[in-house]
């Protein structure tokens, strides 16, 4: 009951304060419009940032799947090689250092204004946090486990399959929880640099038009399109931990 | 009869396993060091042929080192010596381990636990084999559980099925009992020493009571050295709990323990 009752809680809170901060400050609507304007915008228009929820959908779910099998891959490749382990360690904390963002304007270029480029950036941006968390996973196995397989001259093949990769399995589900959050990210830079079709380009194309309380709508939307992925993505992973333990 | 690795007779409809079991020895001699500082100089350490030895000692006294040796473990120290069977034959693949932390996979249930040797090698599992030696330690009930579902006293009882299973010459026990209540205890040593009867093994323990019921052969292992102790009166393993020389037996081992 507390547990539903919380968030309800949290965000009736966040909306009076909202609405109050409007009222009071006296806030003109092309400004901040208040959580009623913004919920009529929403209605008027549903089919309009139904259409283009659809399409950040579609590329952040895509992302996510790419992303999650590129990252898990990788992460294998370096536990099982200690030569990817020095060859590709050292690239992948460079890309970090590069800010994903900055990349946008040139996989547009790259890839053109379609899905390509926006799957793309979301897959860029959840690749190294997938990666790290199931490599952490995959090398810090537990001494005991490995050293009971080495005594039982277990192949290194099936000591990664039946011991390695079912322990780190809990590293992998972090990873992808945090992936979740960041892959809407990459979509919506994507669509904020070019793109004719998405929230992103919907918000810019709202601002353009002074059309504030639609922006606010289609942020609004993309808010609890995040959140429920999160969550989604949350349940699937205790389920398969849950499985596993 | 040395080495007959494989000659477990088993007759599945009645749930027996019948091991006629006669294992070799084992000698690990020469010196260890942990980076340049000697552990232990120019010592022997003979394995009783089908029986028990205990190697008691305090804790940090680098007990588990030698029994990782000997298991070909990473130990991070440096041996130089031998450590060869008393019937010359490669060591390698002949080693059973059984460990303080029973080391069961959380993910597999209880007869995948056992099997989980020949599965990491990629070898067929002897399932009827396997559960005659389930049943047989009396763990059929529980057959499809995890192991959270099982007491401590239940899962160490699953590594025993699994050290058992490997069916090697010879077995190696890394304290396995020491963190069970004294009545599991017990049953555990009783449990494993017959099962275990004819395999030559090695129970590294601090607790010198332990090592009176179960050694036919003891060391001690204290201030860098490895001393040969007599084991109690009797041949037969375990000696029964309440065995007046055996307790003094132990009584005498924790004694000298404590100087």
């Amino acid at each position: 009951m507390i547990r539903t009752l919380t968030p309800l809680a949290i965000a009736a809170t966040v909306l009076l304060a909202w609405q109050a901060l409007v009222t009071l400050a006296a806030l003109p609507p092309f400004i901040l419009p208040g959580p009623w304007r913004v919920a009529k915008a929403l209605a008027e228009n549903a089919d309009l940032i139904a259409w283009h929820a659809g399409v950040t959908l579609t590329e952040v779910i895509l992302g996510l799947i790419l992303g999650s099998l590129l990252g898990a891959g990788t992460a294998l490749q370096l536990a099982i090689s200690p030569v990817a382990r020095r060859l590709l360690r050292p690239v992948l904390v460079l890309t970090q250092a590069l800010p994903v963002f900055a990349l946008a304007p040139i996989l547009t270029l790259w890839l053109g204004y379609g899905l390509e480029s926006k799957i793309l950036m979301a897959v860029l941006i959840i690749y190294f946090p997938v990666t790290s968390a199931f490599f952490d996973g995959l090398m810090h196995t537990p001494r005991g486990w490995l050293d009971l397989a080495q005594t039982m001259q277990a192949r290194p093949r099936h000591v990664l399959w039946r011991i390695r990769v079912p322990a780190a399995l809990p590293s992998l589900a972090s990873g992808l929880r945090l992936a979740a959050v960041y892959a809407p990210i990459g979509a919506i830079i994507g669509e904020w640099v070019g793109a004719s079709q998405g929230l992103g380009y919907l918000m810019l194309l709202a601002n353009g038009r002074a059309k504030i309380d639609l922006m606010f709508a289609a942020l609004a939307v993309l808010a609890v399109m995040t959140l429920l992925l999160h969550k989604a993505v949350g349940i699937a992973c205790d389920r398969l931990v849950a499985r596993l333990n | 009869m040395a080495g007959n690795v494989g000659s477990d007779s088993y007759e599945s409809h009645m749930g027996v396993i019948r091991d006629s079991y006669d294992a070799p020895g084992l000698r690990l001699a020469g010196s260890v060091r942990f980076g340049g500082v000697p552990l232990l100089a120019d010592v022997t350490l003979d394995l009783a042929p089908g029986g028990w030895t205990c190697l008691l000692g305090p804790s940090g006294s680098g007990k588990s080192t030698l029994l990782r040796l000997i298991a070909g473990l990473d130990t991070g120290a440096d041996f130089d010596g031998t450590i060869i069977p008393s019937d010359d034959k490669d060591l390698s693949g002949r080693v059973a381990y059984m460990a303080q932390d029973d080391l069961l996979m959380p993910w597999l249930d209880l007869r995948g636990n056992v099997a989980l040797g020949a599965r990491l090698r990629g070898d067929p599992v002897d399932w009827p084999r396997l559960d005659a030696l389930v049943d047989r330690l009396g763990l059929s009930d529980h057959a499809a559980k995890r192991p959270a579902k099982l007491s401590g006293g239940q899962r160490q009882r699953v590594a025993l099925a699994r050290t058992l299973m490997e069916n090697k010459d010879f077995v190696l026990l890394d304290e396995p009992f020491s963190a069970l209540d004294a009545r599991t205890r017990a049953d555990m040593q009783d449990l494993a020493a017959r099962h275990l009867a004819g395999r030559t093994v090695l129970l590294v323990t601090h607790d010198p009571m332990e090592a009176a019921r179960l050694g036919h052969k003891i060391y001690l292992m204290e201030n860098n050295a490895l001393s040969e102790i007599p084991p109690a009166p009797g041949a037969t393993v375990p000696r029964p709990g309440d065995d007046a020389a055996m307790l003094s037996h132990g009584a005498a081992l924790l004694e000298r323990l404590r100087t």
